[in-house]
């Protein structure tokens, strides 16, 4: 009778007592002494595991940290004064912050620009733009397939009258809108009081106008206009430099076709 | 001779007619979870292979020289269980330390099948069917083939799935369900090999 008892309360008994020790034992063998710094930086980290830095998330991003130098200023949320506490925890200098955004470089709505046929089934950007150079009349132009707004994590991005518009307030500059789009419509600029054009055709004036009536034409009007000396036209596009920009609006006023936009 | 007969017939058994995944319906969860992409398939595949295997063995070992002299043979769930949680800790912290870079490759699939029911499921069924420990070791290592095998077919699906135009309510989980069961059905023609 006892021994119905005793036996199984034995067996297993020793099976887990057995176990037990070897996993004690082991663990001060097989013992990985991690970094303790990495822990302090995940902690200071966003979280987000958005992977706008290049790595698999804010763990392997505080991994590389420590271990392979990698730059504090590649995660997209770090703030001047959250890179400042990792930068002494590392005791290396911080470099300087800048905050990312999404900009949209097409302003090809349904009415300006239309299509030059129908894409049925798929409704992805890349296999569009694989298709010949895509549905809309302009080759360089947002197709409003919507791949950007599937990828974003933040919802920050929506399709509104056939293309892409970025919702400012909700987007944390991950990047990854950016990287989907295969028309490179989409660049990541300083978020701060900045101009961008709204276009991104290489295409001569002329033809522009012909497909489009709100593309850049290369005129070099803002060029010209621009007191910081910061728009060059190249490739039939102005290009602006976002070091130099000051944000002060001329060059929208004076576009012609209200391709510059200032974003706040 | 015979031995090479026996492993292969238990090859034919353990891969094709009573397949873990397709036939037997074990090991849903990673097969549905880690099955996007074929590499973490194989990973995952790899990895149930090694425990599997590993853990027929100790579970052989407890079962003919403990449970059996004891006469306490129903405490085979708990005490695999038990076996199989600690023998994967064990077996993570030794490829951590001396395998990193295995380890890293395996990553968080080592964890996740401590409490993985194709891992028990081949150690109870090599009790029951009073397998010797050569059969044991043999069946153990097939059914994980076989659970590779299947993983990496429905990754193989999945990837195409990707790219094809689905209907909205269907994508996702709801038409990964109907091709596993599309393929479990395929796999019901092997049942007529059997012997």
């Amino acid at each position: 009778m006892i021994n119905e008892i005793l036996y199984p309360a034995l067996a297993i008994g020793a099976i887990g007592l057995f176990f037990g020790a070897v996993l004690a034992i082991a663990s001060i063998i097989f013992r990985i002494d991690r970094d303790e710094r990495i822990d302090k930086i995940e902690e200071i980290l966003p979280g987000a595991n958005c992977g706008g830095c290049g790595f698999a998330g804010c763990s392997a991003f505080a991994k590389a940290i420590v271990e392979n130098g990698a730059r504090i200023t590649s995660c997209n949320l770090m703030t001047a004064e959250k890179a400042e506490k990792i930068a002494t925890i590392m005791g290396v200098e911080v470099g300087e912050v800048v905050k990312k955004v999404a900009a949209i470089r097409c302003k090809g709505t349904c009415d300006s620009c239309g299509n030059k046929c129908e894409i049925y089934g798929i409704d992805d950007c890349q296999t569009a733009a694989a298709l010949g150079t895509g549905p809309k009349n302009c080759e360089f132009g947002c197709m409003g397939l919507g791949s950007c707004a599937k990828v974003c994590s933040e919802n920050g991005i929506s399709i509104i009258d056939g293309i892409a518009v970025i919702n400012q307030e909700n987007c944390i500059g991950c990047g990854k809108c950016a990287s989907v789009c295969p028309k490179n419509i989409i660049q990541m600029i300083p978020a701060k009081r900045i101009a961008y054009v709204k276009c991104s055709s290489k295409d001569k004036g002329v033809v522009v106008k012909n497909y489009c009536s709100a593309g850049c034409i290369g005129c070099k009007i803002c060029e010209k206009k621009c007191p910081k000396d910061a728009i060059n036209v190249v490739d039939n596009l102005a290009k602006i430099d976002y070091d130099k920009c000051v944000g002060c609006g001329i060059c929208a006023k004076e576009c012609p076709k209200g391709v510059i936009e200032v974003i706040k | 001779m015979s031995y090479l007969k026996e492993f292969l017939s238990l090859a034919v058994l353990g891969v094709l007619i009573e397949n873990f995944v397709l036939v037997k319906f074990y090991g849903i969860c990673p097969f549905l979870g880690v099955s996007k992409k074929t590499d973490t398939a194989l990973g995952m595949g790899m990895a149930v292979t090694f425990v599997m295997v590993l853990a027929s063995l100790l579970t052989w070992l407890v079962q003919h020289y403990i449970l059996v002299p004891l006469n306490v043979e129903y405490l085979q769930t708990i005490s695999f269980i038990l076996l199989i949680a600690a023998l994967v800790q064990f077996v993570e912290m030794v490829v951590a330390k001396l395998v990193p870079s295995l380890y890293n490759a395996l990553g968080i699939y080592l964890p996740l099948i401590t409490t993985n029911c194709a891992v028990l499921g081949v150690t109870l069924i090599n009790v029951q069917r009073e397998y010797s420990l050569f059969q044991t070791l043999s069946f153990s290592f097939w059914s994980a083939m076989g659970f590779t095998l299947a993983i990496f077919l429905f990754a193989g699906v999945r990837e195409r799935l990707e790219t094809s135009n689905i209907p909205k309510h269907l994508k996702g989980f709801p038409i990964a369900l109907v091709t596993a069961s599309l393929i479990a059905m395929a796999f019901l023609g092997f049942q007529g090999l059997s012997f």
